[in-house]
């Protein structure tokens, strides 16, 4: 029995949907906004944006890209990406001088995954306004 | 900027109900949808929640 795979789907043009993601990646829900979508990108703004206040509250750390043994490179490069992905929460706090140490206790461990749970939130956030500029949702 | 010190408990609970709504939100189609998909993704994260909470009481002796 053969399986046939299926023919990939030509990349929208990128005009099309650029502005939109990277709008979405800057301002958590900007994306949705420009595209009309209010109720939706308030609720996803807003949940971003309080997940990452939440994990500065908790004094979270901010992941620094540092290379070395394989998960090394995965927790430190992934975590700075995934911080990265908060867009101008994440500008803004380094910017001004947040400057965490990574300390021992739970309080500190949930801060550092809130902000990167931000970042991955707001990463979610960018796909759906992509569809939606692409016209694969409504 | 004033520390917060939240609980496993507490922290666990906010990161599931954040997460849960941008999952119901950006996964489903209808309003309707959105609000179950979202709560049942917030019952799954309470399921795992306690479940994991046991097991380590438990395996802890």
């Amino acid at each position: 029995m053969s399986k046939e795979k299926k023919p990939k789907e030509p990349l929208p043009p990128l005009r099309q949907w650029i502005h939109v993601v990277a709008l979405g990646w800057l301002i958590p829900g900007g994306g949705h906004f420009l595209l009309g979508r209010r109720g939706r990108g308030a609720l996803l703004a807003g949940c971003v944006v309080l997940m990452f206040v939440l994990g500065l509250l908790m004094r979270g750390t901010m992941f620094q890209p540092q290379t070395g043994d394989l998960l090394t490179t995965i927790i430190y490069v992934g975590g700075f990406i995934a911080d990265l992905c908060a867009g101008i929460l994440y500008l803004l706090t380094v910017w001004l001088g947040y400057n965490q140490p990574d300390v021992a206790g739970h309080a500190y461990d949930y801060g550092t995954k809130f902000l990167v749970g931000a970042g991955l939130l707001n990463v979610l956030a960018m796909v759906d306004a992509y569809d939606i500029a692409t016209g694969k949702k409504d | 900027m004033p520390k917060l010190t939240l609980s496993h408990f507490e922290a666990s609970l906010l990161f599931a109900f954040l997460t849960s709504v941008v999952l119901g939100v950006v996964t489903k189609k209808t309003d309707r949808e959105r609000l179950i998909y979202g709560l049942q993704t917030f019952g799954y994260f309470l399921l795992a929640l306690f479940g994991l909470g046991w097991l380590m009481y438990l395996g802890h002796g």
